[in-house]
């Protein structure tokens, strides 16, 4: 009994999080008869679901380094700027010199984590909100991508680079399975390393982490450094994918999908528990509602409206006070 | 029946819990308690941590409802399904921490949600007439200007009470009213509670100082793992009795053999020197040995936190230095400290100790995880077996180790606490306050455990604010006054009268 209860407590939230992808998605699937069809060819599987997986992927990638930071009790408000100027990297390096896919992904990373850390020394050294700090990069960032840009489209003909979003493998796009590869690694640091034990500790209490003797200084660099290496994988698959790199458009609201999805994903804002499974169902819920939104043509505005009402009914069932589960203490 | 003296309220206002259960999730916190709150009488609620007592005080206050049973109040059933609905029956309950807004003034705190008004307008000044006069009751001049967080943890207490009174509570229930008062401030807060008793209200006070039971309850009602075991009249009970009768078996002897103090001759682990924090502890200087139970006595502000802080690395130090196995370091923090081996309980566990969202087992693998982890992984087995030998040695009181810290009660978090500095193996550990809110069985435990540390060639600093405790620990006791290491006492020298006195300031 005492393993099982342990596990509902640990696993719950993560467990809701699926449990309402899998309601949306039926309920999706139900209404809208173009999101069933799911077919294979040349090898490669191609539908509606797959086009959510696809097009979570970024949101996905960004909520994973967002859990990071809200799991210290954080918020890392310059995700998409972040994911804006790596694009804008990348899209360089490889307008230079075509076939230098490595090289320019590695620079658009490197700039990732290099903001990420300017966020977390801002947090942990000047100790700002982290809501303030990141508020910096939020809004200078996508500046620095444009000046970057010169105001222009980055185009690109890189197909080494394109491939890295529109090349598959097991008939599944790229991108679902680097974000998968995220997924698992990030769950195994989360739940079996110091670090991950740490920043929970961090997030629930941080006088207590402190007078602990937890390395409090590094563990909010490293997970703000963290969400900017996430945001930044997430705009170079977003360039990869269409072959250009937008400063003003591209990661526009990935911070505030991201944060929905971690909410979404059962990760309380008070920080603590980590629920990283939780928030990549979160990303996939809202890009079905989004596409199935689409899908039914639905104005722009419904659909928002559609969207913030399943959000909010999803996150009340995350919610200790619904559940009536009381985690006050017994004497 | 007997009634009630003068009379705010009628002979007949009592309160009945009959066959009262209450379930969490893998515990049972009451089964079928029954219980009879009379007015004009103090009925103290005892038990040892988890028995149930908390648990009852929530139900009382309508904070959460029961699973089965009923709430009668002066003849009626009633269903408290909100604080709210408490206080319309006449129940007020004062929490362990008093709950004001730490950034409101006092009168805002006294008036919240009920602000008198002159038209729209809020009239303050008729607020602050009325809450200084009620405050005054009690025996307390205080500016209600005053925001509550420069409150001392006394007045904030006497605030609560006097806008308890002033919502007309007829029932007063007292959750360790005590536990963050001195000696004096209990003495005045007892006063108070017997002149509400002879207004004939009703009170409900819990503690886990045995001799503060008795001498305020007239009435004691024992727990035990969430049943009711008995209720008797104060003065039919013994000490021990009481205990024997929480505890379910007979109390070890208390009067465990005191060690000499001839332990560890070699050179000292840690050696402070005019070490000192502006505003809050004097240059003092002070030399803790291996095997040595060094305790720390002075009054609430009397700098015993601050000291030990100081000594943890906790808070800076503006001068002196502080040397650790003959090296001085510069920079302290805790995080350089728990390098050197030594270990730190904070007095204010909540806000200072523990991660009430993470596991009983992550709380007490915390730090000792870097022992066993395998190519930087951490391993799971060896932290259960490590909790596991925890729980079982200092009979924390959990349904299974992968519990959520925050539901246990607050003594057990405490020995999870006690117990996530033990599994490093300090080789100093700074216990600042560690028996304060466990109970009689914990108290015990915790003593004989500073004792087996010290065998073990710990060196220990012990603050209490229980004197006696103290003493009965430590080989040697420093004194503490306004900031000051006033008195250094060992051997012959260590009688309560003498600490008591040096303590108090007064001329010996």
């Amino acid at each position: 009994m005492s393993a099982s209860s342990g596990a509902a407590q640990r696993f719950g939230p993560s467990a809701r999080a699926a449990l309402a992808l899998i309601c949306v998605l039926a309920l999706a699937a139900a209404s809208t008869p173009g999101l069933r069809s799911l077919e294979i060819r040349d090898g490669r599987v191609f539908g509606a679901l797959v086009d959510i997986g696809f097009r979570s992927v970024p949101t996905m990638l960004c909520a994973l380094g967002m859990t990071f930071v809200i799991g210290t009790r954080g918020v890392d408000l310059s995700v998409g700027s972040v994911a804006s100027i790596a694009s804008v990297v990348a899209a360089l390096g490889v307008r230079a010199d075509a076939t230098s896919v490595a090289s320019s992904l590695a620079l658009a990373l490197t700039c990732g984590v290099a903001l990420g850390l300017f966020n977390g020394l801002l947090v942990a050294r000047l100790a700002l909100q982290p809501i303030l700090a990141t508020l910096v990069l939020f809004t200078a960032g996508r500046g620095l991508a444009q000046m970057a840009s010169d105001g222009n489209v980055l185009a690109f003909d890189a197909p080494g680079f394109a491939a890295l979003a529109s090349s598959t493998l097991l008939g599944l796009p790229n991108p679902l399975w680097i974000a998968l590869v995220a997924l698992g690694v990030l769950v195994v640091v989360a739940t079996r390393t110091a670090f991950g034990l740490y920043v929970q500790a961090l997030g629930d209490n941080p006088r207590a982490a402190r007078l602990a003797g937890l390395p409090v200084t590094a563990l909010t660099l490293s997970v703000y450094g963290l969400s900017g290496a996430c945001a930044a994988l997430a705009g170079a698959l977003v360039a990869a994918d269409v072959r250009a790199a937008d400063a003003s458009s591209t990661g526009l609201y990935f911070e505030l999908d991201a944060i929905l999805a971690t909410v979404i994903g059962g990760t309380s804002l008070q920080g603590g528990r980590m629920h990283l499974v939780g928030s990549a169902c979160g990303a996939l819920l809202l890009q079905t509602l989004t596409t199935t939104a689409a899908m039914h043509g639905a104005a722009t505005e419904g659909a928002l409206l559609i969207k913030a009402v399943a959000v909010l009914a999803v996150c009340a069932a995350q919610s200790g006070k619904l559940r009536a589960s009381p985690t006050g203490a017994r004497a | 029946m007997d009634a009630g003296p003068a009379a705010v309220t009628s002979p007949d206002a009592r309160i009945e819990l009959r066959r009262v259960s209450k379930s969490y999730p893998g515990v049972r916190a009451l089964e079928g308690v029954d219980l009879e709150l009379r007015s004009g009488e103090v009925h103290a609620l005892a038990g040892t941590n988890g028995a149930g007592k908390s648990t009852l005080v929530r139900l009382l206050g309508g904070v959460e409802r029961p699973d089965s049973g009923q709430i009668v109040v002066g003849g009626h059933a009633l269903e408290l399904a909100s604080p709210i609905d408490a206080l319309r029956a006449g129940i007020a309950v004062l929490h362990q921490e008093t709950h004001l807004v730490p950034e409101f003034t006092v009168v805002e705190n006294f008036f919240l949600g009920r602000e008198l008004r002159r038209g729209l307008r809020l009239d303050w000044g008729a607020m602050r007439v009325h809450a200084r006069a009620r405050i005054a009751e009690l025996g307390l001049a205080l500016d209600v200007e005053r925001r509550a967080l420069s409150l001392s943890a006394a007045e904030a207490q006497l605030v609560g009470l006097a806008r308890a009174l002033d919502l007309q509570a007829r029932f007063l229930v007292l959750d360790e009213p005590t536990s963050s008062l001195d000696r004096g401030e209990v003495e005045r807060l007892f006063g108070i509670l017997r002149t509400l008793r002879e207004r004939g209200l009703g009170l409900v006070f819990i503690a886990h100082a045995l001799e503060q039971i008795f001498a305020i309850a007239d009435r004691i009602t024992v727990l035990r793992d969430g049943r009711c075991v008995g209720s008797h009249r104060a003065r039919e009970l013994t000490p021990r009795a009481l205990v024997a009768s929480m505890l379910g078996r007979e109390e070890p002897d208390p009067r465990a053999a005191r060690h000499a103090a001839a332990r560890g001759t070699q050179r000292p682990f840690l050696v402070a020197r005019g070490l000192a924090r502006q505003g809050a502890v004097a240059p003092f200087d002070l030399e803790l040995r291996a095997g040595e139970v060094v305790g720390l006595a002075g009054l609430l502000g009397s700098g015993r936190s601050e000291l030990a802080r100081l000594l943890f690395g906790a808070d800076p130090a503006d001068s002196g230095e502080c040397a650790i196995d003959g090296r001085v370091v510069r920079q302290r923090s805790p995080r350089t400290s728990l390098a050197q081996g030594l270990g730190f309980c904070p007095e204010d566990r909540k806000q200072d100790g523990i991660f009430a969202t993470l596991t009983v087992r992550e709380n007490i693998a915390l730090l000792a995880q870097r022992r066993m982890s395998r190519v930087g992984l951490l391993d799971p087995r060896a932290h259960e077996r490590l909790a596991q030998r925890f729980v079982s040695e200092l009979r924390i009181a959990a349904a299974h180790t992968g519990q959520a810290l925050g539901t246990l009660s607050g003594g057990n978090q405490q020995k999870v606490l006690l117990a996530r500095a033990l599994a490093c193996e300090p080789r100093l550990l700074v216990l600042d306050e560690p028996t304060r809110g466990i109970d009689v069985g914990a108290k015990v435990e915790v003593e004989r455990l500073v004792e087996e540390l010290a065998q073990r060639g710990t060196a220990v600093l012990f603050i209490s604010s229980a004197i006696e405790e103290v003493l009965r620990r430590a080989s040697r006791v420093l004194v503490l006054r306004e900031g000051r290491v006033v008195a250094e006492l060992q051997g012959a020298e260590l009688e309560l009268e003498r600490v008591m006195t040096l303590m108090a300031g007064e001329s010996v």
